[in-house]
């Protein structure tokens, strides 16, 4: 048998279900990964070491009962930061929710409980979610385990290096813009932005709610599937959750790909990414056709706007989301004499600058006289981006781009230029605005750095299984993922 | 259209942050550059175009009104900096008066 550190989530399943591990070694196993590992990488806000230990020897139990609650009860797993957990202390990587406990488990972490999936703890992200590398986090950075000198991506940069590293066989994250697509992407892993509305939100600590949806980050496109089948479907506490059954995700995944028309971005091909992730995507869509997909090229011209849109459009949601944080119901307080002084304060010291800057920016976007300018004429550009979406859907099934223009950058590069930074974005955020679903799935390693890239694949609304299918067939073609070469050098 | 150290004092006032010289003066550049790269959206003729606020086209989403069990007052209060007599506490909201 591998590693265990290194099986899949299904394999593991597998072998929970033999007999031959038990979920306890499973649990012990991945302590002692994240012990060696975690110093170095800075992957944890927060374990919860004894509380896996304890759901773990629960599973067993309930395994050799033959009541086992799930195929994955005793497969373990962790959460981004921005999950609200009950009991389970909950930052979303911001110092002004430092000592927050939450009273009650978001939907996600509630459903993943319910089949059984002992919990790690919390992983690292930037503070709110706002960010391309996990250096806005409030608290460490978290480090690529590909190379610890570069970042692994954001926001959900911690998730991405816990999976990558062997540390967790899978994560949950959000991606308001890419915060999953992108890490995925800098290390080498399966990320997934479901369909907006597929998963509920409820008890995600908001950032820009007509855009944040949760999603899985895992090793293998499989995985993936199964994760988001176990937290996906409508919930009464989110009123944007789609109403209705979700398609099945695992089943037919293995379907093939054969008459499958997929069409490749015309604007994409000059947007400026690196060669050597020119290079793996122009292979990957050779490929998809080899394995039995038509190529052809589709024109998105209103995809050029998608950054300057998003960079409004997020920032004035998240500008009114971010409202609540004023000192009074919970998380730290500087005193001032007066409610506004108090208020004034308290986020001033509790938020860091990025999460400043994009208030300020979203405030402004949505203050009397600039409101026409700025957020109006993006809400335009989002109608825009979303009917070139559906004209291109009318030819072809799905579309592929790169995830990520560039590989994993160094820590410190990107810092002081905010916009350098949220170009890191610029194939992943017309998909959040779309609403549409989207994958990032191992494309191999860059011939100029030796660093992964990501292929993207994005799918109509709802069409998650053709999604999972094409990706499948792409990763098992390539054989990359679970081969060694796969794995970073740790 | 440019920002200036003005709007960003007033911004700053809105938003309810109590930024420091040193970040006023940053953050103005800062969103200046932002801004600056909004300019091309600002520039597009969409008059005809209907703004869009949401991806998913639902109208309210309403539930019957029954009593369900929610937070107790006890864990609402859990994490408040500072509570009296089961609210919670704020420094002074109005002003003295005369």
């Amino acid at each position: 048998m591998a590693e265990i550190h290194w099986m899949t989530a299904m394999e593991l399943a597998a072998a929970l279900e033999s007999g031959d591990l038990s979920s306890r070694e499973i649990t012990e196993a991945l302590v002692a990964r994240t012990d060696a590992l975690d110093e170095t990488l800075g992957t944890y806000l927060h374990r919860t070491t004894e509380r896996a230990l304890a759901e773990a020897g629960e599973a067993d139990a309930r395994r050799k009962a033959g009541e086992a609650k799930s195929r994955f009860d005793g497969v373990p797993l962790a959460y981004k930061d921005l999950f609200i957990t009950k009991g389970v202390p909950t930052t979303s990587g911001s110092k002004i929710l430092k000592g927050f406990v939450p009273p009650y488990d978001a939907t996600v972490v509630a459903r993943s409980h319910e089949a059984g999936l002992p919990m790690l703890g919390k992983l690292n992200m930037d503070e709110f979610a706002m960010g391309s590398s996990t250096e806005n986090s409030g608290y460490q950075l978290t480090r690529n385990p590909w190379d610890t000198e570069r970042v692994p991506g954001g926001s959900s940069g911690g998730s991405a290096a816990a999976v990558a590293s062997g540390m967790t066989p899978w994560a949950w994250g959000t991606d308001t813009g890419g915060s999953i697509r992108q890490p995925a992407s800098l290390c080498s892993l399966v990320g997934v932005k479901p369909t907006y509305g597929f998963v509920s939100r409820y008890g995600m600590i908001a950032f820009a709610s007509s855009l944040d949806q949760a999603g899985p980050l895992t090793r293998t496109v499989a995985d993936s599937a199964a994760l988001l089948e176990i937290a996906a479907g409508h919930d009464e506490m989110d009123s944007t959750s789609i109403p209705g059954d979700r398609p099945a995700l695992l089943d037919g995944i293995d379907g093939g790909i054969d008459g499958l028309r997929i069409g490749v971005v015309k604007e994409f091909s000059g947007a400026g990414s690196d060669p050597g992730v020119t290079t793996l995507i122009d292979q990957a869509y050779a490929r998809l056709e080899k394995l039995g997909a038509t190529i052809e090229e589709v024109s998105l011209p209103s995809f050029e706007h998608g950054i300057p849109a998003y960079y409004l459009i997020a920032p004035a949601e998240c500008s009114s989301n971010l409202a609540r944080f004023d000192g009074v119901r919970y998380g730290a307080r500087v005193e001032g004499d007066d409610i506004i002084r108090m208020t004034s304060r308290t986020r001033a010291q509790g938020f860091g600058p990025e999460v400043k800057r994009r208030i300020m920016l979203g405030t402004y976007a949505l203050s009397a006289g600039y409101y026409d300018a700025y957020y109006g004429k993006a809400q335009k550009v989002r109608t825009l981006i979303t009917s070139d979406l559906a004209a291109a859907y009318e030819k072809v099934d799905l579309i592929a781009s790169p995830t990520s223009p560039t590989t994993a950058f160094k820590l410190g590069e990107r810092t002081d230029d905010p916009m350098a930074m949220y170009l890191s974005d610029i194939f992943t955020v017309p998909v959040n605005l779309a609403g549409n679903a989207a994958i990032s799935v191992p494309a191999g390693l860059s011939p100029d750095d030796g660093l992964p890239v990501g292929l993207q694949l994005i799918a109509k609304s709802l069409d998650e299984p053709t999604m999972f299918k094409a990706a499948y067939a792409f990763e098992q073609d390539l054989g990359f993922a679970t081969s060694d070469k796969g794995r970073p050098p740790l | 259209m440019s920002i200036d150290r003005r709007a960003v004092d007033h911004v700053a006032r809105l938003a309810r942050l109590d930024l420091s010289e040193d970040e006023r003066a940053v953050m103005l550049s800062e969103l200046q550059q932002i801004l600056g790269h909004a300019e091309k959206i600002q520039a597009l003729d969409l008059d005809d175009v209907e703004p869009m606020s949401h991806s998913v086209p639902m109208v309210n989403q309403v539930r019957p009104d029954e009593v369900k069990p929610s937070l107790t007052q006890a864990d609402a209060l859990a994490n408040a900096p500072e509570v009296e007599d089961h609210r919670f506490k704020v420094p002074r909201i109005m002003e003295d008066e005369g």
